[in-house]
């Protein structure tokens, strides 16, 4: 096969996690090029809800609650220098968000957990737990039915196709290439750097991120690394444009800036099926309208489904190779949550060509080897 | 601008459109009805307020959307006039009913 590019760095997976990772490079004026797959591929960036999530994650690792807390914290910045660059607006607002629990038991249970999350988290993110009243003076449509929430100024929201388009967009504004339908077949190390195969021929790399999501899992043990992942389905409904009534993030459901409102929050195991099913359809609906009653009068005009690409313990895997030290993988479920990190403190350690123990250790697939137990 | 090439001789009955009383045809297909009664725009649009018209008229473009008998969003090119019809017209985002109103 004949060489049919090369670059000092090669992204693979034209996601939110690889875009990002390829403008912060760009920003940095490295030379990138971005290989995505193109549209049979399992594009979980086209299915994402949207959220920028900090309440209740890191349950088990207070390293990863630290870096979303930080992440959320830096996406004000994140989002202005990329809105002045690409022009594009990303919807991005942070009035916090409400996790939203349907009896007393739940609202219980949720409390302990974030004040567990909160006492081993370094990185601060207060919040609060309110009863069905108190919840009634913040959200006035609430339903008979909702026991309280847990309500988090942290959390904010960001339209995420309008993201994945600025950082593409910047990534080219910046000088880097974007190289659609290009599917890497088969990765080896190749001297001082990679040789990847791609449907057009080889593309040469000095140093190669890996960030196809699911695809991770056949590429990385290619390179000498892991990427134990699953796929899981979420089905997704927005409905038509209502005047807006919800100003605030929730758990489940969002009010877009242009008035549609996305209902989802179911979690399968369905393996490579994207498709939508009735009855969780039906659930989500049913939950939606119980949270928000007047939502039986608002129609929904589409509904999908998504694979989130899950590590076994729901917290990220970035590794770097130990036999082809210019090799990395990045398997990532938060990529609107994380993209600050991803074009920003990821860039700095793949710059110095290396994932420094102290940032990156929790962070490692080796913690899934049961010698680690 | 647009007429009726053909009468069909179908029974006549009044609608509202817009406040006004128009006579039309049961049966016949809404959008054209309102095409013919100077119904325009039909709507103006959720996100930047633009007016708009019929453009498919085959129900796949959704820019012929107004109110009827008080649903939001209905696509006029898949109606056809019904007797007492009321059309209103949609400006930018309709507001949602409340909970105890509304199609059960
Ligand atoms: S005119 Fe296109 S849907 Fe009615």
């Amino acid at each position: 096969m004949p060489a049919v590019a090369s670059s000092d760095y090669v992204v693979i997976g034209g996601g939110i996690v690889g875009a990002a990772v390829s403008y912060g490079l760009a920003r940095a004026g490295e030379k990138v090029l971005l290989l995505d797959e193109g549209d049979i591929a399992f594009r979980a960036a086209r299915g994402n809800f949207g959220n920028v999530w900090v309440q209740g994650k890191g349950g088990t690792s207070p390293a990863y609650a630290d870096l979303t807390r930080r992440a959320a914290n830096d996406w004000a910045d994140f989002a202005r220098e990329l809105e002045e660059r690409t022009g594009q607006d990303l919807h991005f607002r942070r009035p916090g968000a409400f996790y939203i629990c349907f009896s007393s038991e739940e609202l219980q249970r949720r409390a302990e957990t974030m004040a567990r999350i909160d006492k081993s988290a370094t990185v601060a993110s207060p919040f609060e737990v309110l009863d069905r009243p108190e919840l009634a003076k913040r959200l006035p449509e609430i339903g008979q039915d909702v026991a309280g929430a847990t309500f988090c100024p942290s959390d904010g929201t960001a339209n995420p196709l309008h993201l994945l388009r600025a950082l593409i967009s910047g990534t080219i504004l910046l000088g880097g290439r974007y190289l659609p339908r290009q599917a890497a077949l088969g990765l080896r190390a190749d001297g001082q750097g990679v040789a990847i195969d791609t449907q057009a021929g080889i593309v040469n790399a000095g140093k190669v991120v890996l960030a196809a999501g699911l695809g991770n899992e056949k590429l990385a043990p290619q390179l000498g690394m892991s990427a134990p992942v699953r796929p899981v389905r979420g089905q997704i409904m927005v409905t038509e444009k209502i005047r807006p009534f919800l100003h605030f993030g929730t758990n489940f459901i969002r009010q877009t800036l242009e008035g549609g409102c996305l209902f989802g929050e179911s979690s399968e195991d369905a393996g490579m099926d994207d498709a939508t099913t009735l009855p969780v359809l039906k659930e989500t609906a049913r939950r939606a309208i119980t949270a928000f009653p007047l939502l039986r009068n608002a129609r929904v005009v589409r509904a999908w489904g998504a694979l989130r690409i899950m590590t076994r313990d729901g917290v990220p895997v970035y590794q770097q190779s130990r036999s082809c030290p210019g090799a990395f993988v990045l398997s990532v479920h938060s990529g609107v949550t994380l993209a600050p990190f991803h074009c920003g403190a990821i860039v700095e350690a793949l710059r110095a060509g290396v994932l420094d123990a102290g940032t990156f250790e929790p962070f490692s697939p080796e913690r899934f080897h049961v010698q680690a137990a | 601008m647009f007429r009726l090439l053909e009468a069909t001789g179908r029974p006549m009955t009044a609608i509202k459109v817009d406040g006004r009383t128009v006579q039309a045809e049961i049966g016949a297909n809404l959008a054209s009805v309102l095409l013919r009664a100077g119904f325009q725009p039909f709507r103006t649009t959720p996100v930047s307020g633009e007016p708009r018209m019929p453009y498919c008229m085959m129900g796949v473009c959704f820019e012929c959307l107004a109110t009827i008998d008080g649903i939001t969003n209905c696509q006029t090119c898949l109606e056809t006039v019904r007797e007492g019809m009321v059309i209103e017209r949609q400006l930018g985002a309709s507001p949602i009913k409340p909970a105890g109103e509304g199609a059960p």
